[in-house]
């Protein structure tokens, strides 16, 4: 009996009119926990009750707390009939199971039925006392923390990352039980929401205790998705990265940036004490090659070799078939003889060297092989036994199998910012799963070897070091040109770099970047079962193939070099598939620029013709030129600038082992005199391809004053104002015309997309000079004809002039932000090391911490004077990124994982089904916002909305949507209260401190 | 092939002031797009008409989903659904309820005294023809109207204030209000082709005057006094004024009195001495028939027509009739057999400052 959970009624609001006559209500509560039920008594009469109950105790095993939501229900009391409920909340009690996290739930939740919404706010309060519980064979794993954000979160840092957790847990969905055919609509979308919740508990419980037996305490990068399945069934599954996280108590320097600023030094020992001082990279027998590569790049200053190209996800992926996710090991076949001679480090020894982390300890990514993805159609079948959920395993199992060994092929024993998705189209379901290609560094490993050159490189880590390739250049996978880095000139780099991760911060970048988005649409035939999936599978890789061809032709045109954030997902309906791929283009000063386009045409003779793709051609180089002009590309003349080392000898052996790989020809390194060679050659061969590169021209072009990234940041812009406005929105596009082409579709779904981009560009005028951030969008299939995209990001202003006067605070931004300027970059380094072995840093820590009590009470309270005066509520801010600008966030309250469903029956009365969705949306913001606040939070932070999932039928009148949202709730403090407390203390070591707060 | 669903949904509300009023009088979604593009906001954001349509349908979209709140605007500050700019919340939450609350003075002349039924309601197509105001808008400044009289009929207390504590409205709305609900539950006419000339500002002012001077709140500061209704009691003491006419000497007397000061003072003091029984009949007898609800709906046109008109037929000035009044009330003081100060002072202190305001073109 490891816990006892308290709950406490205390008054409800705004409750509707549930008696006519009166027009009052007679309401009371029925608290819900497990198979326990404690009833308030009656409120008479009344649309605001003070119920002020007693504290209803639960004694509960901690299993259950962990798997089972808090149910309160509210009931309008009727002496003669049976009661009417008014509506529900359910409380997620998990935040209160961890020390760290909220301890007590207390505050205004909105009471939500899924037919009429949200009916009044109740108020409640519920606490939980946790018994130590020492049993090694225990259930339950209390007191693991979750986090939804990618990368390590603001005030912990990471002793050790273990590594890839994930779990599935299947069961019949309740809407496809016989019951539902007598029961209300409303007691069905009860059970669903019910049934979701206690699965997610369930997950979540037993990634813990995967996270337990590993030894860590925290998963970060917590990704939950459902399936909805139909007939089939439900399942909701988890991946996370496994962590050791420690709490930064200190109060100061690690201020705002990726927590973990200068782990290198203060977190050296305990990490390093468990490793075994294991060679890994030569436990294997080493190749000569390996070895020699090895020799060769160790004295230098960084890391030793790099990435490559998205090619290869095209070449490597698309060969997914049904039932059959190995696809690659075909494919691989020629590398795998030479991949088993290569070292493996402990990372390869796991099962799954995955990483859901988008952003990383600095010193922890070292290279990047490229994007790996793996897809693969299933035929679903009936769950029979819901405890077995083995199909579903075995067939994850595939697909990541065959990401390792794409990761492999590329050279790399990791992959990153790894996850996973599907589209379900009756019985056909795509799995996909993508990530990253990466070698990392064993720092934070535990069983990981101890890498002495990594150490060293670890110090001093220029901003390209993660471009460098990580495979043998003699034996690319897949054809690509490799040049010398174009800032360390030591080591091999591709011509173009696909990643779905984030910028890493230190990353050396010119210009700004942009979201770069590549849309599909593919017809094909309606069909059954195996033939159904067949077909499918045989588009695939059509649909990967010109995604691909239309990033790069647009990364090319914007004279951008590299992609990170890129998401590819591919939806699957009936006639049609959909394919966008997102991402955001960046210049990366180590890659080579890149070629222009070159268009030719097929017949030569015809002189309009000519005449035509001229015109093209004047138009394209045009376009480039504007958009080097608009994202302040001016990459510098490379040759002249950098010093020394002009050709080092790798290049010799490379030649000679030329007849290797087929991508030899074009390597040419010796040719340095940059990108111009590689002009990227379009042939319009038939009208497909002048339609392509029409809808290349037509894209729409940004207003001023806006950005736009699917990333966490933008390159370039600095000094974020506090404003922020996060957003969700959702559009539906009725095809009527059946009988449309390939192109015909493209465009319009191409068109959408534009559109819908437009109109958040107007939206948020008021904001610019704007970046939108983090730009999620989804695409589905909801029925035949249909195309839904759902966007959500977060628009933040930047202040346009870098106003030097106060320039301790936009100094602190710039460093928070991407770091360009590698002269900050390597201030910032030198003053992490210096202020962690500094004795000044922790006297500077302790008057800062003393001081704060007094200005910064007062600046609260001020503030909470002039902007709570007008209402009760307090502001929420939500946001999907994992950071709020300006401000640090010093507590997580726990994980946010809210599952909504909303039906109605008279869709015309509540505005159609845009103000069906649009009620239903800012509803569901309305009670994210509130659990928050009851949590004692002001911020969700890694905002996202999974699933929006909407049906209609509008002459029944009728449409139902599904949504499921999840964040980190935290408290966060703003800079400008904070710096009240830590500017005069510090001002005798101002330099110092200045670079402290920015680490 | 059409957008079937298009929604935008912010963690904190956008709504654009522009568009707010749009909706607000009552423009349909493409009139209002029109005006916006005539306002110029696409060449100043890029923007083309397709966008510009979607903002607005979800622009009205949300104002839709805000008029429930906006009924009970005191449950604006504490509602979750919408969350408003966190620096200015006061303010946006403030003018979003004080524009909805705002009122067309053609319409609400129109309806002025009226009962505030589905009758009314059934007729406002015509007012709004009438007036050119959308159907739309007429229907939500009636349906304020109507709300904003139901909650305050039953409370007790002083009108004005009661007004502003649950609709949160500023001062001078809250005043306007108090005059509409107390119009609406005398059911005093005003839409006489005579009473034309007045402003609903004139009316309102009348208003004001009557709830500080003549019901029941006004002479005693008990709380559980409404102030809605005249003070049946005094109306009953108003007609004791009835001897001021009936007695023929004190008539006269009277007379004698107010001609004596007003000599020399003005240039129509021959209209002024030979329309004095008249014009005291007239205001003496209105104070008389005060008992009987029916002639306090004419209230006002009795005041035109037993006093202003005569006047303004006779080219008084303003200060004319300003110095008239003064010397026609002061006088009656000076009557010995005259005993009914205090009520002759409740009710001419009103009167004059209510024909002083309607007595203008």
């Amino acid at each position: 009996m490891p816990g006892k959970l308290k709950a406490k009624i205390v008054a409800g609001r705004h409750l509707p009119v549930m008696d006519r006559a009166s027009d009052l209500t007679d309401a009371f509560v029925e608290v819900k926990f497990g198979n326990t039920t404690f009833k308030t008594d009656v409120y008479p009469k009344s649309l605001n009750p003070q119920w002020n109950s007693e504290w209803f105790k639960f004694e509960v095993d901690d299993e259950d707390l962990q798997d089972e939501p808090l149910q309160i229900t509210v009931l309008d009391h009727d002496t003669y009939s049976a009661n009417d409920a008014i509506g529900k909340v359910y409380i997620d009690i998990d935040p209160l199971l961890c020390s760290e996290a909220a301890t007590v739930i207390s505050g205004w939740l909105p009471i939500y039925d899924t037919i009429h919404g949200i009916r009044g706010e109740i108020n409640v309060l519920v606490k939980v006392d946790l018994f130590n519980d020492l049993n090694r064979f225990r259930q339950s794993s209390c007191g693991v923390k979750f986090f939804c954000t990618t990368s390590i979160p603001r005030c912990y840092r990471a002793i050790m990352v273990h590594g890839f957790v994930e779990e599935l847990v299947v069961n019949e969905d309740p809407e496809y039980q016989w019951i539902d055919r007598i029961r209300t609509p409303r007691a069905s979308n009860e059970a669903r929401q019910r049934l979701i919740f206690l699965m997610s508990g369930e997950l979540q419980r037993k990634i813990g205790l995967k996270v337990l037996e590993m030894g860590g305490n925290a998963v970060v990068g917590y990704l939950q998705c459902f399936d909805l399945e139909g007939e089939s069934g439900l399942v909701v599954r988890a991946i996370g990265t496994a962590c050791t996280l420690e709490k930064i108590s200190t109060f100061p320097a690690t201020a705002t940036y990726p927590s973990n600023s200068s782990p290198s030094k203060d977190m050296k020992e305990p990490g390093f004490g468990e490793e075994t001082p294991g060679v890994p990279l030569s436990s294997g027998p080493p190749t000569p090659l390996r070895a020699q590569t090895f020799s060769s790049f160790s004295p230098s200053k960084s890391y030793s070799r790099q990435s490559s190209s998205s090619d290869t996800e095209l070449s490597l992926t698309p060969k997914t078939g049904m039932g059959s996710g190995g696809s690659a090991g075909k494919e691989a076949g020629p590398l795998k003889a030479l991949l088993r001679q290569q070292t493996q480090s402990a990372l390869e020894q796991r099962e799954y060297p995955f990483f859901t982390l988008t952003a990383f300890p600095p010193g922890f990514l070292l290279h990047v092989g490229g994007v790996v993805s793996a897809r693969s159609v299933k035929l679903l079948d009936r769950i029979h036994n819901p405890d077995e959920p083995e199909t579903r395993d075995a067939w994850w199992e595939e697909i990541r199998q065959e990401i390792k060994s794409h990761a492999k092929a590329l050279g790399c024993h990791a992959v990153v910012g790894y996850s996973e998705s599907t589209s379900i189209c009756e019985e056909v379901c795509i799995l996909s799963a993508s990530g990253t290609a990466a070698i990392l560094s064993s720092r934070f490993m535990q069983d990981g070897p101890l890498d002495a050159e990594h150490r060293f490189e670890e110090v001093v880590s220029p901003g390209c070091g993660f471009c460098h390739i990580p495979y043998d250049e003699l034996n690319i996978p897949f054809p690509a040109q490799l040049t010398y880095c174009y800032c360390c000139r030591h080591y091999k780099v591709p011509d173009v770099l696909f990643t779905t991760i984030d910028l890493p911060t230190e990353a050396n970048v010119t210009g700004k970047g942009c979201l770069i988005q590549a849309r599909l649409c593919r017809t094909k035939k309606k069909a059954q079962g195996e033939g159904n999936a067949t077909a499918i599978s045989n588009l695939l890789p059509f649909l990967e193939y010109e995604l691909h061809t239309q990033l790069m032709n647009k990364l090319k045109l914007r004279g951008m070099n590299a992609l990170f954030g890129l998401r590819i997902q591919i939806s699957v309906g009936e006639t049609m598939l959909l394919g966008l791929a997102s991402a955001t283009g960046v210049y990366l000063t180590a890659l080579p620029s890149p070629g222009g386009i070159q268009i030719t045409g097929k017949t030569p003779s015809d002189i309009t013709y000519e005449q035509h793709i001229s015109n093209m051609q004047k138009k394209i180089n045009d376009t480039i030129t504007k958009n080097k002009e608009l994202y302040e590309i001016n990459p510098p003349e490379v040759v002249e600038e950098i010093i020394g080392s002009p050709i080092p000898e790798p290049c010799q052996r490379s030649r000679l082992f030329r007849s290797h790989s087929e991508s030899s020809d074009e390597v040419s390194e010796l040719d340095l005199s940059h990108g111009k060679k590689d002009a990227f050659v379009l042939e319009i061969d038939d009208t497909d391809a002048v339609e392509d590169i029409h809808a290349l021209l037509t894209d729409f072009s940004i207003p001023a004053g806006f950005y736009s990234c699917n990333t966490e940041i933008m390159p370039g812009i600095q000094n974020w104002t506090s404003a922020i406005q996060m957003f969700t929105s959702v559009r539906v596009f009725r095809l009527n015309n059946a009988n449309l082409t390939n192109q015909g579709l493209n465009k319009i779904f191409s068109d959408l997309c534009e559109n819908l981009l437009k109109s958040l560009y107007f939206k948020l005028r008021s904001m610019v000079p704007c970046c939108l951030c983090h730009l999620n969008f989804t695409v589905a299939i909801p029925e035949d004809e249909l195309i839904q995209v759902a966007v959500t990001a977060v628009a933040m202003s930047f202040d346009k002039e870098q106003s030097l006067e106060n320039g301790k605070q936009s100094g602190e931004k710039t460093l928070i932000k991407a770091i360009t300027d590698e002269q900050l970059q390597f201030n910032l380094e030198l003053n992490a090391e210096t202020s962690s072995s500094n004795p000044l840093s922790s006297p500077k820590g302790i008057t800062m911490e003393k001081a704060s009590p007094l200005p910064e009470g007062r600046s609260r309270s001020l503030r909470s004077n002039r902007s709570y005066s007008g209402s009760s509520v307090a502001v929420v801010k939500m946001t999907p990124l994992s950071f709020i600008p300006g401000a640090k966030i010093i507590r997580y309250l726990g994980i946010i994982n809210m599952f909504f469903i909303r039906e109605t029956t008279s869709l015309r009365e509540e505005g159609g089904v845009s103000g069906f969705l649009h009620t239903f949306i800012a509803e569901v913001f309305a009670m994210v916002r509130a659990h928050v606040a009851a949590l004692g939070g002001n911020a969700v932070v890694s905002y996202s909305m999974k699933e929006c999932v909407f049906m209609e039928n509008p002459n029944k009148n009728q449409a139902q949507c599904l949504i499921n949202v999840s964040g980190d709730a935290v408290i966060f403090v703003r800079e400008s209260e904070l710096e009240l407390t830590s500017v005069q203390p510090q001002s005798a070591t101002t330099q110092t401190s200045n670079c402290g707060e920015g680490t | 092939m059409s957008v079937e669903l298009d929604v935008f949904v912010g963690n904190t509300t956008i709504m654009d002031k522009e568009v707010y009023q749009l909706w607000l009088n009552g423009y349909t979604v493409n009139d209002a797009v029109k005006v916006r593009i005539e306002g110029g906001v696409m060449e100043e954001c890029e923007a083309s008409a397709e966008v510009l349509l979607s903002d607005t349908m979800d622009q009205y979209r949300t104002f839709q989903m805000c008029e429930r709140l906006l009924h009970h605007p005191a449950k604006l500050a504490n509602q979750l659904l919408f969350q408003f700019h966190p620096q200015i919340p006061p303010d946006r939450q403030a003018m979003l309820i004080e524009r909805y609350y705002a009122f067309d003075d053609s319409f609400v002349r129109e309806v002025l005294g009226k009962k505030l039924s589905k009758g009314t309601k059934k007729d406002l197509d015509d007012v709004s023809t009438k007036t050119g105001i959308t159907l739309k808008s007429c229907r939500r400044q009636f349906d304020n109207f109507k709300r904003v009289f139901k909650v305050v009929e039953e409370l007790k207390g002083p009108l004005v204030e009661n007004i502003r504590q649950h609709f949160l409205l500023p001062d001078q709305l809250a005043r306007d209000y108090a005059a509409i609900v107390f119009f609406a539950n005398n059911r005093f006419e005003t839409g006489k082709k005579k009473l034309h000339y007045l402003t609903f500002q004139d009316f309102a002012f009348c208003a004001g005057q009557l709830i500080n001077n003549w019901t029941l709140g006004a002479v005693d500061n008990i709380m559980d006094d409404m102030d809605v209704d005249l003070d049946k009691e005094f109306l009953q003491e108003l007609k004791d004024l009835k001897i001021l006419i009936t007695d023929k000497d004190l008539l006269d007397q009277h007379k004698s009195l107010v001609c004596t000061a007003l000599r020399g003072k003005t240039n129509v003091f021959n209209e002024m001495e030979a329309n004095f029984k008249n014009l005291s009949r007239g205001l003496v007898n209105i104070a008389a028939k005060l008992i009987n609800a029916k002639d306090v709906r004419d209230f006002f046109i009795d005041l035109v027509e037993k006093f202003i008109e005569p006047c303004r037929s006779d080219k008084w000035t303003s200060i004319d009739v300003n110095l008239y009044l003064t010397h026609y009330t002061n006088s009656a003081h000076i009557l010995d057999t005259f005993k009914h100060h205090a009520v002759w002072t409740r009710y001419m202190g009103v009167i004059k400052s209510c024909i002083l305001r309607m007595y203008h073109d």
